[in-house]
């Protein structure tokens, strides 16, 4: 699990060879997610590094097609810490996308902010109330919903793309700059800073934490675990919908297809991570690795030439691999 | 079979012991838990184990079972040296084990239990359920004990569970039994139950390792006993040598006063702190009424089902009263869920510490700040500085036995892991706790520790509810018991009025 805290620096024979030796033993693995992304980070630097994979642009590139995932990744990583799953952020975002698309169009921007977020707190809620209320499994849930967000969105446009004219909409959500930083990195460094923060020092964070941990302890302890399975999802569909309306501004539009699939990379990007597929521990920093380290494969394996296709399978043989890494013992 | 025995001449029925285990090592990282250890069990021996938190009981017998590798020694199994490098090693070469922790699937039938992973088949493929139903019948037969084999094991009761996993490793062809604290959740009938099953099982020249901490189990059904102490043989004996106290001390490492009753003066003005009034949730908390003054313990006493750990849940609101209510200093209290009944100032340590009162993988700290979060907020955001500061205050006011507090609580014995629960739910300062077998799976050692623990809260002016299945434990404590039989209140006896042990029991058992 993540440390939350540090570890105690009192004295104690004892204590320094047990540290030490835990160190030579397991701790690595707890950094896998690191090391694999510097030394992939290296690999590509030295095969890639006369086909421009060092050069500014390109990083900035790399951490652009990050940009959403992260954020969006950012929220799955509290559903997955409390021991849930939310399949449908994906398709929230797309619904998002064009929902936001159309009342910027009809209704203005700060509207259109309003009613696009709307869309993630009302899915959310939707998700956390049946999964903490009625108890029905996320899986189900949230797999149910994926569907019915998807099927909205194509619906209420009639599959077709919605555009956003408001200069001023694209410039804060995702086409602009912010000195030299590209806005989207800008949204995604302050949702990892918060989400990195509330997860780990908060009340809220911990309570999290302790019911994906041991839900039944939380509760003796009189956390109010439905709550906080509610709050999760909530959050999840949330900061979700944020991603769909950055992928708007982005794209100067809103489809229905945007953030199609990207519940799996984000998962991917979690579990990368180190956050734990059963709950109880987890890190949006590990998870924004996981989610630079996607990208950075991405990006490296466009450049060295290889076809959609082919990057796909190298892509899972990665994650595989990191994932069995960090496994432990 | 060849015959590679070693000298000292074995104190058995047959020559050749069915466990021999010779200075046998161990050490996790540096830390050395076992040291050289010498441990035997004569064929058809009932062979009880004992010895305090950390001694070593377990590490000797996780090894025993294939689950560790022993650093150094030598291991034989009926005479013949063994390596086990896994459970199956063990478990092929007779190894049988009955797990406190019971290691069945609730979902399927007593029968399929029994034959997982070694189910008979039919072609080699498919399962022949009849047979397997046939067959576990005929192993209950055996073992003389009545069990429908096509129940689901979900559906049947502890003890059921414990002579199902009994039956599995018969069935396996066990000749050493491994039992670890095999009563500690059975009433006193199902434990008379169990004794007898042990002697048979025994005459079948079945050799038994028993693991409790029950003095008067360990005498009753046990041949020789076998003490640990900081991983190390402190002595074997046969019971007919030994006396209770001498165990004991050896367990405890020093004389205990903890266990017996110490009369406090609660002579003075009683003021109420807690009412119950009419409770009524369920069958198993029918009507029940009682009173709690400062200062006070009060022991709750009553066979499995008779509702002693419901009520404690009805108080701490994790399951809802349908009639009746609470009050603290009088005024009614709304108890809907635990969040209201920590509000008003009551703390339940619960039965099960693993599954309710800790959260496992996470760090002792991080378990012991969980009720106090409110405690460390600096603002919006917590104090880690503070939060470790009290952790420290509490790991160190209730003893907790911990190298470095950032490390996952389940590495901790038993006995701290308990002292963690008590502390961080006393870090709450709460005025009435509620106790649900506080000592349960607790060395004798750690047990006297909570004890006194339970008085000075009561000195400090708590007012304490103990629940415990330990008459010994009950008595040394309370200054009232009640006594449940089916959710309700039997009687209320006074502590001067009970004799001894035997009375409670008699009470309790209703005779």
């Amino acid at each position: 699990m993540t440390q939350t805290t540090k570890p105690a620096t009192e004295g104690g024979g004892a204590v320094a060879v047990e540290r030490r030796s835990r160190f030579a033993t397991l701790d690595w693995r707890r950094y896998v997610i690191y090391i694999g992304f510097v030394v992939i980070f290296i690999f590509f630097a030295i095969l890639l590094g006369n086909q421009g994979f060092l050069s500014p642009n390109n990083l900035l590139n790399i951490l652009r097609q990050t940009a959403t995932i992260t954020v969006i990744a950012v929220g799955m990583t509290y559903v997955i810490s409390c021991a849930e799953i939310d399949l449908s952020v994906g398709s929230v975002a797309g619904l998002a996308s064009v929902v936001t698309a159309m009342a910027v169009a009809n209704w203005g921007v700060v509207a259109g902010v309003i009613v696009g977020l709307l869309v993630g707190v009302v899915v959310g809620s939707i998700n956390g109330g049946l999964v903490a209320g009625l108890g029905i499994p996320s899986f189900l849930v949230t797999l149910g919903m994926l569907g019915i967000a998807f099927g909205l969105a194509q619906w209420i446009t009639g599959s077709a793309p919605q555009p956003i004219l408001s200069y001023a909409y694209n410039l804060a959500f995702g086409s602009g700059n912010l000195g030299p930083f590209p806005g989207l990195v800008v949204w995604m460094a302050i949702f990892v800073a918060v989400g990195a923060i509330v997860l780990s020092k908060t009340r809220f964070g911990r309570q999290v934490l302790a019911t994906g941990g041991n839900r039944m302890a939380a509760e003796f302890t009189g956390i109010n675990t439905k709550r906080i399975k509610f709050e999760v999802l909530l959050i999840s569909g949330t900061v979700a919908a944020f991603a769909g309306m950055l992928y708007a501004g982005r794209l100067q539009s809103g489809r229905f297809q945007w953030g199609q699939g990207d519940e799996l990379s984000a998962i991917a990007a979690v579990i990368l991570g180190g956050t734990s597929l059963f709950g109880g521990s987890g890190t949006v920093i590990g998870t924004l690795f996981g989610a630079l380290l996607i990208g950075l494969i991405n990006n490296g394996l466009i450049l060295a030439g290889l076809d959609a296709s082919q990057q796909q399978v190298i892509r899972g043989v990665i994650i595989i691999l990191a994932v069995a890494l960090a496994r432990k013992k | 079979m060849t015959d590679v025995q070693a000298a000292p001449a074995p104190v058995a029925e047959t020559d050749v012991p069915a466990v021999e285990m010779r200075e046998i090592s161990k050490a996790f990282d540096s830390n050395v838990v076992l040291a050289g250890v010498d441990f035997e069990v004569a064929q058809g021996e009932v062979h009880a184990l004992a010895g305090g938190n950390g001694a070593g009981k377990s590490t000797l017998m996780k090894i025993l079972q294939g689950v560790y590798s022993k650093d150094s020694g030598v291991i034989r199994i009926n005479g013949r040296e063994v390596e086990f490098s896994s459970i199956h090693d063990a478990k092929a070469a007779g190894i049988g084990m009955v797990f406190q922790e019971f290691s069945l699937v609730p979902s399927l039938t007593v029968a399929q239990n029994i034959y997982l992973t070694t189910e008979p088949l039919r072609n080699g493929i498919f399962i022949r359920d009849r047979e397997a139903v046939d067959k576990a019948r005929e192993v209950f037969q055996q073992m003389e004990v009545d069990i429908d084999p096509g129940a689901r094991v979900g559906d049947l009761g502890t003890a059921y569970w414990q002579l199902t996993e009994i039956a599995k490793a018969m069935a396996q062809d066990a000749r050493v039994l491994i039992m670890d604290e095999p009563t500690a959740s059975l009433a006193k009938h199902e434990a008379d139950q169990l004794f007898e099953l042990v002697g048979r099982l025994k005459a079948g020249g079945i050799s038994i390792v028993y693991i409790s901490h029950r003095m008067e189990e360990v005498y009753r059904i046990a041949d020789r006993i076998t003490i640990l102490r900081d991983g190390k043989n402190l002595l074997t004996e046969r019971l007919t040598d030994v006396t209770p106290e001498k165990i004991v001390e050896g367990i405890v490492g020093q004389q205990i006063e903890g266990l017996a009753y110490q009369a406090r003066d609660t002579s003075a003005e009683p003021e109420i702190l807690l009412e119950a009034d009419g409770l009524t949730a369920g069958s198993r908390v029918q009507n029940v009424s009682f009173t709690l003054h400062r200062g006070e313990i009060i022991g709750l006493a009553g066979l499995m089902g008779s509702g002693r750990t419901e009520l404690a849940r009805c108080l701490f609101g994790i399951d809802k009263l349908e009639s009746g209510e609470i009050r603290m200093h009088g005024q009614r209290i709304d108890v809907s869920d635990p969040r209201e009944a920590i509000k008003a100032r009551l703390a339940l340590i619960p039965e099960d510490r693993r599954a309710q009162g800790l959260v496992l993988e996470h760090s002792v700290r991080d378990n012991l700040l969980l009720p106090l979060l409110r405690k460390i907020e600096r603002g919006l955001l917590i104090d880690d500085g503070k939060g470790k500061e009290l952790a420290d205050s509490l790991i160190q006011r209730f003893a907790v036995k911990v190298a470095n507090p950032a490390r996952p609580v389940r590495l901790l014995s038993g006995g701290n892991q308990q002292k963690v629960v008590i502390a961080k739910w006393l870090g709450t300062e709460p005025e009435v706790l509620i106790m649900d077998e506080p000592t349960a799976g607790v060395d004798i050692g750690t047990k006297t520790e909570i004890l006194t623990m339970i008085r000075n809260l009561a000195e400090e002016g708590k007012a304490v509810i103990v629940i415990s299945s330990e008459y010994a434990e009950l008595l040394a404590v309370s200054d009232r018991v009640l006594i449940l039989r089916d959710g309700a209140v039997q009687q209320e006896l006074a502590r001067q009025d009970i004799a001894d042990e035997e009375s409670l029991q008699h009470a309790v058992q209703g005779v």
